[in-house]
């Protein structure tokens, strides 16, 4: 089968760092992917490499076999949190109107059936009584549900998600995770940049262990062990693994 | 209506009226950009081409210095950001030295050019504060054609404004160019500093640009209605320093649009219905006061579940 997502040779730089050291991966369809790794590893900029938010070095992408610019309606892409203002006067509903934009059509106007679109995914992230609400008054658990309802509205194929589980509330972290459960029992592909060791095998089925180059990747069980992690993290790990000790 | 003013002067208020609709409107784009200064720098850094506008005709014609104007601002625009992105110093820094240094070389060029015959009368010195009232119905038309050119980019596309503004990253990955609409939002950010700046002046320009949006985050937590009151306070400011100027002889119109828009200001600071400084005075009273009346209840019962 043709892989989602089918990475070659990427490499990338923060100016003089190189953060992306030849990394290759293919990422097959249906799939619940986290991408995990020490700070610094590139796991941001990995993304926005391959979503061509920042320059690549060297290699390919492609996704469903197709460049990034012929599938983007496809790909599903949740920013981190702090990547914008809060302070932008508008509401919850109104963000998640964006993740309609491109269906709308630019330089239309959204139509009630957009919207109706849109409270929707709201309600799926157990968000609707807060369509209204003012987004810099949502919590940090709220603001990432309506980043993540926006995502959802998209209805995309392959969807990116960087840290969505970073800093909320555990409501907060049941609802996304449910979210992604129900996307990947509809056969999308979801990627994940995650932090929290501890939860990886419990949330996702795949995993990919970066430090500026790929130190293991394939299914959770195959690879998620200590000594990939150790490989990965180098002598800065604390880790007491997860299920087994 | 006529408030005892000639025809001219009637034009001058209307074309005034629609400079500062447009400017209240890029102003808040501005504002959301974090590029308040650069409109300051841009409209300092536009002098030294209107001096050359007018020297190499030596004649007074509007469309040539509002040409060179736009030449020299993005010019400035094109140094900051090569500034910027090619050396350690910052951006407000380099702002501040493009502002100063272009505006001090557009004065330098004034003083030679108005030793030039017949320069005393053209009126250049009064695109430095501004002079409305030096504006014959020519530029009245060119100016009031381009404001409403700025006008219709803004609202047509206001949906594409409002993603780019608050994620561009985002509106990227649904096919709305960054570099486009930077590029968008550059011209008519010069358009409405090169055609402000014979009404207002270079000095004060980025005041009509800067204080609208400013003054309009008090009043409301959307930002079609920010948009809206922007261009509303713009235009306010426009039409009643143009008024005030006009009724003395030879009075600048710049200071007084920039008070005016001031005085806007201080009303939103002080009266805003959000995050003005009356309603958070009586919101902190009125928390201060349930403090003080303890009762069992506000003790030991959260006043809502859930989580936050």
């Amino acid at each position: 089968m043709l892989p989602v997502l089918s990475v070659e040779g990427l490499s990338a730089s923060y100016r003089k760092n190189k953060v992306l050291d030849n990394v290759v991966f293919d990422v097959e369809p249906g799939t619940m992917t986290s991408i995990v790794g020490p700070n610094g590893a590139g796991k941001s900029t990995l993304l926005k490499v391959i979503l061509e938010l920042h320059p690549r070095l060297a290699g390919k992408v492609a996704f469903f076999g197709s460049p990034y610019p012929k599938v983007k309606s496809r790909i599903g892409y949740v920013p981190q949190r702090g990547s914008v203002d809060w302070d932008f006067p508008t509401n919850a509903l109104d963000v998640v109107m964006m993740g309609l934009y491109g269906k709308i059509g630019w330089l239309k106007w959204p139509k009630r059936s957009h919207r109706e679109k849109a409270m929707e995914a709201l309600a799926e992230m157990g968000m609707a009584d807060y369509a209204s609400r003012q987004i810099s008054q949502l919590s940090g658990g709220q603001q990432q549900r309506v980043f993540l309802a926006r995502a959802l509205v998209m209805d995309a194929d392959l969807y990116f998600l960087d840290e969505p589980l970073a800093g909320v509330d555990a409501a907060t972290e049941r609802a996304i995770m449910a979210t992604l459960n129900l996307l990947k029992s509809r056969g999308r592909t979801v990627l994940v940049v995650h932090h929290d060791l501890q939860t990886v095998e419990d949330y996702f089925d795949h995993v990919l262990l970066l430090n500026r180059s790929v130190i293991a990747h394939g299914p959770t069980e195959e690879i998620f062990n200590e000594s990939n992690i150790y490989r990965t993290y180098g002598g800065t790990l604390r880790w007491r693994g997860a299920r087994s000790g | 209506m006529t408030l005892g003013l000639s025809h001219n002067a009637q034009w001058v208020l209307l074309s005034t009226l629609i400079l500062g609709t447009a400017a209240g409107i890029i102003g808040c784009f501005a504002y959301w950009k974090r590029q308040s200064l650069m409109s300051d720098a841009l409209s300092h850094a536009a002098l030294p081409g209107v001096i050359i506008g007018f020297a190499i005709l030596g004649v007074k014609n509007l469309p040539v210095m509002i040409a060179g104007a736009a030449a020299s601002a993005l010019f400035g625009a094109l140094i900051i950001h090569w500034i910027r992105s090619s050396s350690r110093v910052k951006e407000d820094a380099a702002m501040g030295i493009i502002l100063s240094v272009f505006f001090g070389f557009g004065v330098m060029l004034l003083t030679f050019v108005n030793r030039m015959a017949g320069a005393n009368q053209s009126g250049l010195d009064s695109f430095i504060f501004g002079q409305a009232a030096s504006m014959v119905s020519k530029d009245v038309w060119l100016m009031s054609g381009l404001a409403l050119l700025v006008l219709f980019i803004a609202i047509v596309a206001f949906k594409e404004w409002k993603l780019f503004l608050f994620d561009a990253a985002f509106a990227k990955g649904l096919g709305l160019s960054s570099r486009w609409m930077n590029s968008l939002y550059m011209f008519c950010l010069v358009l409405v500093i090169v055609i402000g700046i014979q009404a207002v002046g270079v000095i004060l320009m980025a005041a009509l640009l800067i204080t609208p949006a400013v003054s309009a985050r008090y009043w409301t937590n959307s930002f079609k209605w920010m948009m809206v009151l922007s261009a509303l306070f713009g235009g306010g400011a426009g039409v009643i320093g143009t008024l005030l100027s006009a009724y003395g002889k030879g009075w600048p119109t710049g200071p007084f649009i920039v008070i005016a828009a001031a005085s806007l200001f201080v009303f939103s600071l002080a009266l805003g219905i959000r995050k003005g400084l009356l309603v958070i005075g009586i919101q902190q009273y009125r928390q201060r006061r349930q403090l003080n009346q303890p009762s069992v209840q506000n003790l030991h019962l959260p006043e809502r579940g859930g989580s936050g």
